[in-house]
């Protein structure tokens, strides 16, 4: 064991710091500005098995589903504002239902929950006449930047240290052991045993400057949250063709329906995607789109007003799969990014994985953590040649 | 007229001159405002009443002894009415602007109409969309406000909450007034009051006068404020309207609304002193601590903002040219400095446009006269800012229970524990843990507050960046459908 410093204080980052300073190291969490600064804070705090089809990444979520419900449990629901609040999927044609219906056998299979449903008779202000609804209840939400936040504090009780406002700036690695310092921003360096990139949408630029590369980009999103209206939206509520999108590689805009409430009684609505770089701009038109689809599905939604919108940046890799696992090229650098809009879903089950590699041999990650597979989130998977 | 070279966002002293200057020298406006008349905040008219009679209507005669330099509003006005009628302007009025963003290589205003005065009807819907090349953002500014005990009270307002009453609706808002915080812009109010015929039982103004003795130069530099300044204390001793400084409103008293309000007096150190307290019997009270900037437009256009001493966001701006091409800015959005100074800028940046959009080399001698007179008035201006600043001490007027924000009820304590217990060191952490601003209002009634208590208790100013507002107005979703 020795010290181990996690590049970035989002969910990732948090859930890293937990296990790894459980698991007996000393950590250092880094960030340029500070907890839950960056996606974090601009996502929904979606923990979703629904979305996901048979695969590694559902075997993940799955995985942390368990972790989130044990962190609920040893650090209070409370604190996390974890909700057991169900997911309901809808189609509007009966060709979309009939694909979703056998997406969610599939699902089945490895252990998701799916049921079908008449929608009005979960969501009583849904729209007629839809083809199908499928309730998810393993479904659940947290408040991210509340976990992150609570999750951190349960690291620092161990030990762990904050250090944020800074960013890191430079790092070097001394040729004779895998001893890394970071120099941050503010003329201080921090050195370590481990570097754990958790970087989310940066994840790529925090790679390039440790030395390993990896492609993640930022991939921007718009959420509208209305004004308080209690609880017209009872769960987290979306049109089958979100997974299309999700899992499509276009560069261009995006849109598909979620809809949910929130504990403050304002319903969110989202989710566009669309590869512009860390292009900050509000655009009013996929506001206007999100608007339009929101009120086809709920159209009592057409007189509440929005009051505001935010934006971020989710961190995609090309194959939509996270980054998670030690740098083959980097002796001590493990990744923990590239969780594109699945973070805060799969960050405790990430944390797990790193605590896990923090201490295998270099380039050995353990075949299973928590009996999934590591193989498809290894950054060897994109192979030698990456682009820095 | 189909797309106008210029889209003016605020029809107050900036964005009018601004129009003005720009018709006047070939371009082509749109003017979008909220208001149902030109004036903004400074020059705010009554609004129409919707029905057939129009009974209870209020005139702008009314109003009129209210208001300040008409001479300079008619001729604006009339301007503007020109070049209207010569198909060179257009103006929207009773238009809120709910964002800005990129449209064809320039800048698209989308607005929804807002509800007639009194009106039953809900407009009837839908968007305006006007782009241009050119975006000026000349949105002014509003009250700052900060919590005290009771300043949720109903009959507990801003001094421009006062103001606006008096000047839109010719209504005082109560019989027994105080007016209270710090700054200039307490005196016409209470003098406002009383000419409507309120009984103003005291001015209190946080600041000695004397706070005002280190910036001599730039009153020197500017003799009309002095007038003015001297005008309304004549105006005071008229109505006889004690003026008593060094004091503040330490806390609201009352069960279902106001009754009354307790003033200390403050030590040396800004700090209320507990002794010599003295409640005062009202039906109303106004505290005003000057005023923050609407910046909403321009950070959502992307502009660079910077932080004035007092830990306000401004826009960033060289003779009225924003970090980002194509965005414009003037008046109180760049650093609060009042009517005339807003006119100057309005103008100037109205230069800067012409300029950047037709090359056309402006009148030299106007724009140095006017650099000149901005120079001035900005200096005016900083020196007013420190001598009005906020006590150190307004803290104490605060409990632990005094809510903070009150759409999201957050008391200060629950701001104290984030900032205590859970290491906030920033406004920007506070909200995202306490969901102080996350609200209605969106944090403009409490984000002053937050940022000032994270100065207070973190022992340096609040470094946050200035809060995003991309939707810079609530909209109906219904107002936004029928467009792609």
């Amino acid at each position: 064991m020795g010290r181990v410093v996690v590049i970035g204080a989002g969910i990732v980052g948090a859930c890293c710091a937990l296990y790894a300073a459980r698991a007996g190291w000393e950590v250092v969490v880094v960030d340029r500005e500070g907890v839950a600064a960056g996606t974090s804070s601009h996502g929904e705090g979606n923990l979703l098995v629904s979305d996901k089809g048979a695969g590694p990444e559902l075997d993940l979520m799955l995985s942390s589903r368990r972790h989130w419900l044990a962190l609920g449990d040893e650090l209070g629901r409370e604190g996390l504002e974890l909700d057991e609040k169900g997911g309901l999927v809808v189609a509007a044609s009966e060709a979309a239902a009939d694909v979703w219906r056998a997406f969610a056998t599939g699902q089945r299979e490895v252990g998701v929950l799916a049921e079908e449903v008449d929608p009005v008779d979960l969501e009583p202000r849904i729209v007629d006449g839809l083809a199908v609804g499928v309730h998810y209840p393993q479904d659940l939400q947290v408040q991210p930047v509340l976990a992150s936040q609570t999750i951190l504090e349960a690291a620092t009780r161990l030990g762990a240290v904050l250090r944020s406002g800074s960013p890191v700036v430079a790092a070097q690695r001394t040729a004779s052991s895998s001893t890394w310092r970071l120099r941050l921003g503010d003329g201080t360096a921090v050195e370590a045993d481990r570097v754990v990139n958790a970087a989310g949408p940066w994840g790529g630029e925090v790679s390039a400057l440790l030395g390993g590369p990896v492609p993640v980009l930022p991939r921007r999103g718009f959420v509208l949250v209305t004004e308080p209206v209690g609880p017209i939206v009872r769960h987290k509520v979306y049109s089958a063709d979100y997974v299309d999108n999700v899992g499509s590689s276009d560069a261009g805009l995006q849109t598909s329906c979620v809809v949910e409430g929130t504990r403050g009684g304002t319903i969110l609505i989202g989710a566009s995607r669309e590869r512009v770089g860390y292009d900050r701009s509000m655009d009013p038109d996929v506001v206007r789109r999100l608007a339009a689809q929101a009120v086809a599905l709920f159209p009592v939604l057409a007189d509440v007003r929005i009051l505001r919108t935010y934006r971020g940046f989710r961190p995609y890799c090309p194959d939509h799969l996270p980054v998670i696992g030690p740098d083959p090229r980097c002796p001590g650098l493990v990744h923990a990014c590239g969780h594109e809009g699945a973070g805060v879903g799969l960050a405790p089950a990430t944390g797990a994985f790193v605590a896990a590699m923090l201490s295998a041999d270099h380039g050995r990650a353990p075949v299973e953590v928590d009996g999934v597979a590591t193989a498809p989130f290894a950054p060897g998977r994109f192979g030698e040649a990456v682009p820095a | 007229m189909t797309g106008a070279d210029v889209v003016v966002v605020g029809a107050g002293p900036a964005g009018l001159a601004c129009a003005v200057t720009a018709v006047r020298h070939g371009l082509t406006v749109d003017l979008v405002d909220a208001g149902w008349a030109v004036g903004g905040q400074y020059w705010r008219h009554p609004a129409p009443v919707e029905g057939a009679d129009g009974a209870g209507a209020v005139t702008a005669g009314e109003v009129a002894h209210l208001h300040h330099d008409l001479p300079t509003y008619r001729a604006l006005c009339s301007r503007l009415e020109e070049a209207v009628a010569a198909g060179r302007a257009r103006t929207f009025l009773g238009h809120e602007v709910w964002t800005v963003g990129r449209r064809d290589g320039g800048w698209e205003v989308a607005a929804t109409q807002r509800r007639a005065a009194g009106g039953r009807h809900a407009p009837g819907g839908g968007e305006l969309r006007v782009a241009a090349p050119a975006l000026v953002v000349a949105t002014g500014a509003y009250d700052t406000s900060l919590p005290f005990r009771g300043w949720d009270l109903p009959g507990v307002m801003t001094a421009g909450g006062l103001q606006a009453l008096l000047k839109g609706h010719a209504v005082a808002a109560g019989r027994r007034v105080a007016v209270a915080g710090s700054g200039p812009f307490l005196l016409p109010v209470a003098v406002g009051l009383a000419e409507s015929g309120a009984e103003v039982v005291g001015v209190y103004e946080a600041n000695p006068p004397t706070r005002w003795g280190r910036h001599l130069p730039a009153v020197a530099r500017n003799v009309a404020k002095l007038a003015e300044g001297a005008e309304y204390a004549a105006a005071l001793a008229r109505h006889r309207i004690p003026l008593r400084t060094g004091r503040m409103v330490v806390e609201a008293l009352g069960t279902d609304r106001v009754e009354a309000v307790t003033v200390a007096r403050l030590d040396a150190t800004g700090r209320p002193r507990p002794d010599g307290r003295t409640t005062v019997a009202v039906d109303a009270v106004g505290v005003g601590w000057g005023f923050t900037p609407v910046v909403d437009l321009a950070v959502t256009a992307g502009c660079a903002t910077t932080r004035t001493d007092d830990g306000r966001h401004v826009v960033a701006e060289t003779e009225g040219r924003t970090s980002v091409e194509g965005v414009y800015t003037a008046g109180e959005t760049t650093g609060v400095g009042g009517a005339a100074l807003a006119l100057a800028e309005g103008e100037r940046t109205a230069y800067s446009v012409l300029a950047d959009r037709t090359g056309h080399d402006p009148d030299a001698a106007r724009l140095r006269h006017l650099d000149r007179r901005i120079a001035a008035l900005r200096s005016f201006a900083a020196a007013m800012a420190q001598a009005h600043a906020v006590p150190a001490g307004w803290v104490d007027a605060t409990a632990a229970e005094t809510l903070v924000c009150r759409c999201e009820e957050v008391p200060r304590a629950a701001v104290d524990h984030a900032l205590r217990d859970r290491e906030a060191r920033d406004a920007r952490q506070v909200k995202q843990l306490t969901r102080a601003g996350m609200g209605w209002c969106q944090g403009r009634v409490c984000e002053a507050g937050c940022r000032a208590l994270v100065a207070d208790r973190i022992g340096r100013p609040d470094r946050s960046a200035a809060t995003e507002r991309l939707v810079a107005m609530p909209v109906r979703m219904r107002d936004l459908l029928g467009t792609p």
